[in-house]
């Protein structure tokens, strides 16, 4: 939103005509020393229309406001002047107003711009390609056809001399931006891929042109011109950029269709009217109405109706989710049945969806440790492979046979050209960029390359139990009584204890308490120890309630029960005891249920090799069972929530590369010890910034597909860099002429103009394939 | 041959020195923002120098249609940016540790350096 006017230097020259400045003249010069420019902002709390005139004369009195005008529909107010955007936010606010600038064109706007900008370089790629190899493709057939193009006559010379002109029409219409970007970066101390195609086309360009200028100079056998290799290097280099923007704009798909989720507009309830905006004008608290078939356009919670929302786009979970009253909703999920108003909680950039493209955008980006070499390796490439150009032609000169000119010429101009350093340089960016998109597309987001790399080795992978392999919401099974009249008391009473905490067990016994109507008790004196259980005082009464430890700890005698209590652990529940007064009243069973689909996802990593463990704070009898059911072999019980950590680190001293599974919360240092933290969570409250890998659904099948998408990208990237330096390694002594004396065999610079322009799209394509990896095999 | 040895040789020398031992004094010092044109091949200005502690605004303008040009990294400060193509791109460093932070293309074509210096 940005324009520039340039009346504001005619408002200059008139106010300094003026021998004595007014203050009117001081502001207005003050305005000249930066661009006017036009600014919108979005008004928040603008509920009248007498508003309007209020927030307008707010902004217009603001230094350097030249205009402020406000549509009241849409809640926006369009500012013209030098102001920032800060002090116009201020001037809103002081008038009792919330304003926030609006921001840039949203991503699927700019995702238009982008492709519309690409198509139109391809087709001036595609241009400059025609135009080169109209004359190069020609020339090529002559020499294959006629032979040497040779100088010998006055008339050869005259022709050449017109082939010239065309070729360096053909360096300026088709090649133009070889030379400025090579000039540049050479003005700049640099060199890149352009520095060696001006140089490769130039060399043989410049040659040819003396040979037909003052053939003199060069030895009668060297007469040669080189026109040809000139036009078809700069056609296939060209060609080969169109095809490689192409191939691009496939590796970026899984952004563009993360993108693509987002609506457009939104219908906003306004003074009781239905309002269809821009989605960027959505405010925070705005009332927002979705209709069946349409997008949810921000986060939200339903304040009205009920609806089934489809969400697999961004969790890979295919069931529509029932979404009732309170219940959030996300941006870019799909309303499949009922109409629902709800209020807008998270707009703009702080919706999940923003932050996921955000965060797979920057992911897209980076680069694992794995790539860093071809790094090093790029930043010399270029000045290294013009000096082996250098020395190349003068081993050609030195021993080479005649025409020893013309076959320096040759190898020096082959050298330069068939070099690639883009090959290289795009052999692992591109493979992160699809490889990263495709874990996005399973519901797995990778915060960043070296996350990526080190998933594909993990070795040893921890789950937590409670929420990771079960479903995390315990039910209460069983109530065996010992020392209590009934069910009904001691539930009432371990209840009221357990809603202090927010422990899944404990929560499972207050719900199991409300869903009997039983009404809690007001708690005292309430102690929670870590790892045991709580204590408090209820009614007079001391009450215990935890696992046999606390129990032990406060000498309650458990006598025959334990057993009970085991035989209950060994059906994979989780007993624990409750006592009043110092003794024994009840033993309460809670189970959690394994996910349906824990055991498969489970199975899938130990296929890859992984060595998974389960980590719980149960008692070893019901962590066994739990494990048993789940198919896992190994498991740590009994864990206290900050010995999570020390058994990643007695792993990880075993020389595993560990990855630990949890929700995000309690088990935050483990995720940060562990080689790579994997925090699983729904779309909606997922812990994006605390680990290095998210799961976006619950299922541990995304795990599973994480692991399965880093090996698969891994695997890509080394076939790239393989690839990339066997090319290069290969190539340039291939082009220097280390074959001719066992062989006779030297590349022509159109053939290593060809491979220079096909390397990096061989790399670009190859990556592509990773785009048909299935990640989801359930 | 030895003349034309020697005009080789000085070739290799020049390379050397121009691209990897000359030190070029075109540091541009700036103070709270600077416009950075992404255009045939380089960055101008390649190298920027600001003072540590202070907030600063890099904004690209990128006029160049290659896909390299695309890309903005700078490692050392964790930022990756897709540059839009005829517009300027901010990036807000509320906080950079004094030290060179290097910046470049996903390819390391483009190049530039950000150096921060304690005030």
């Amino acid at each position: 939103m940005t324009q520039f006017n340039a009346d504001v230097f005619s408002e200059k020259s008139c106010c300094c005509q003026s021998k004595k400045k007014s203050s009117e003249c001081e502001k207005k010069e003050s305005t000249m020393s930066a661009a006017v420019t036009e600014q919108q902002l979005v008004i928040e709390g603008a509920g009248c229309a007498s508003c309007v005139g209020k927030i307008e004369a707010a902004l217009k009195q603001t230094p350097g406001v030249q205009s402020a005008e406000m549509n009241f529909a849409d809640r926006t107010v369009l500012i013209s002047g030098t102001a920032d955007a800060q002090s116009l936010v201020k001037a809103v606010e002081s008038v009792g107003y919330n304003a926030k600038p609006l921001e840039d064109s949203p991503d699927t706007d700019a995702l238009d711009e982008k492709e519309a900008a690409d198509w139109a370089y391809y087709k001036k790629l595609m241009r400059d390609t025609f135009i080169a190899l109209s004359l190069g493709v020609p020339l090529m057939i002559y020499s294959i056809v006629v032979g040497e193009m040779t100088v010998e006559t006055n008339t050869e010379r005259l022709s050449w001399f017109v082939v010239g002109l065309l070729t360096l029409g053909v360096m300026f219409f088709s090649g133009r931006h070889f030379y400025i970007g090579a000039w540049k970066s050479f003005k700049n101390h640099s060199a890149n891929m352009d520095t060696l195609i001006a140089l490769g086309t130039g060399t043989a360009w410049f040659y040819s042109m003396l040979v037909v200028f003052v053939p003199d100079t060069v030895p009668l056998m060297a007469r040669h011109v080189y026109f040809e290799a000139t036009a078809m290097i700069i056609g296939l280099i060209d060609l080969g950029l169109a095809l490689e923007l192409k191939a691009r704009g496939k590796t970026s798909e899984a952004i563009k269709r993360l993108i693509g989720l987002q609506a457009k507009t939104a219908t906003v309830i306004r003074d009781d009217k239905e309002v269809q905006i821009a989605i960027e004008q959505v405010l925070l608290n705005d009332v927002i109405k979705v209709r069946p078939g349409e997008k949810i356009p921000v986060d939200g919670v339903v304040i009205e109706g009920h609806t089934s929302i489809d969400e697999s786009m961004l969790t890979g979970e295919p069931m529509p989710v029932e979404k009732m009253l309170e219940d959030e909703v996300v941006a870019g999920t799909l309303n499949k049945s009922g109409m629902i108003l709800f209020k807008a909680t998270r707009v703009g950039k702080d919706t999940a969806l923003a932050q996921i493209i955000s965060m797979v955008k920057r992911a897209q980006n980076s680069k694992p440790p794995i790539g860093r070499l071809a790094d090093v390796i790029s930043a010399y490439f270029v000045p290294v492979v013009m000096i082996v150009s250098v020395l190349s032609a003068l081993a050609w000169l030195n021993f080479g046979p005649e025409p020893a000119l013309a076959f320096a010429i040759v190898s020096a101009t082959t050298v330069l050209i068939i070099a690639c350093p883009c090959a290289l340089g795009l052999a692992t960016p591109m493979s992160v960029m699809v490889g990263v998109g495709k874990a996005a597309e399973a519901g797995v987001l990778i915060r960043n390359g070296e996350a990526l790399q080190t998933a594909s080795k993990i070795t040893a992978m921890i789950l937590d139990k409670t929420g990771t392999i079960t479903e995390g919401t315990p039910k209460v099974t069983d109530i065996i009584l010992v020392n209590a009249s009934d069910e009904k008391t001691v539930l009432q009473l371990a209840a009221s204890l357990e809603s202090g905490s927010e422990h899944p067990l404990a929560m499972a016994i207050v719900e199991s308490a409300l869903e009997q109507d039983i009404e809690l008790l007001k708690i005292e004196v309430f102690n929670a120890i870590t790892g045991m259980g709580v204590e408090a005082r209820c009614d007079g009464k001391a009450l215990l309630f935890g696992n046999s430890k606390l129990m032990a700890k406060k000498q309650v005698d458990l006598g025959k029960y334990t057993d009970k209590a085991q035989a209950l652990a060994k059906e994979a529940k989780t007993p624990m005891y409750f006592a009043v007064d110092g003794q024994l009243a009840a033993i309460i069973a809670v189970a959690d249920p394994i996910k349906s689909d824990s055991i498969s996802a489970i199975k899938r990593l130990q296929a890859n090799g992984i060595r998974v463990i389960m980590l719980t704070g149960d008692n070893k009898e019901t962590a066994a069972a739990v494990a048993n059911k789940a198919g896992i072999s190994e498991f740590f019980a009994e864990v206290l929530p900050e010995d999570k950590a020390n058994k990643v680190q007695e792993l990880q001293d075993q020389m595993e590369i560990v990855g630990m599974t949890g929700d995000g919360i309690n088990d935050a240092p483990a995720l940060a010890l562990a080689d790579v933290g994997f925090a699983i969570g729904t779309g909606t409250d997922v812990a994006i910034e605390s680990a290095d890998i998210t799961l976006m659904r619950g299922s541990l099948h995304g795990l599973a597909d994480a692991i399965v998408v880093s090996k698969a990208t891994l695997r890509n990237i080394k076939q790239n860099l393989f690839g990339a330096f066997v090319y290069n390694v290969a190539g340039i002594p291939f082009a220097a002429g280390v074959l001719y004396p066992f062989f006779g065999l030297l590349l022509s610079p159109v053939i290593a103009g060809a491979a220079m322009a096909f390397s990096s799209l061989t790399v670009v394509s190859n990556a592509n394939r990773l785009r048909l990896f299935k990640a989801q095999e359930h | 041959m030895m003349i034309i040895n020697l005009m080789g040789l000085a070739i290799i020398a020049l390379i050397v020195w121009w691209f990897w031992l000359y030190t070029a004094d075109n540091t541009m010092v700036i103070n709270n923002d600077v416009t950075i044109e992404v255009k045939d091949g380089v960055y101008s200005p390649s190298a920027i120098q600001v003072n540590a502690n202070q907030p600063v605004t890099l904004k690209f303008l990128r006029k160049d249609q290659t896909p390299c040009s695309e890309t903005l990294l700078i490692p050392t400060l964790n930022i990756s940016e897709q540059l839009k193509l005829n517009k300027v791109t901010q990036i807000h460093l509320p906080d950079i540790p004094p030290g060179e932070h290097a910046f470049h293309c996903q390819m390391q074509m483009y190049r530039g350096v950000l150096k921060v210096v304690q005030g």
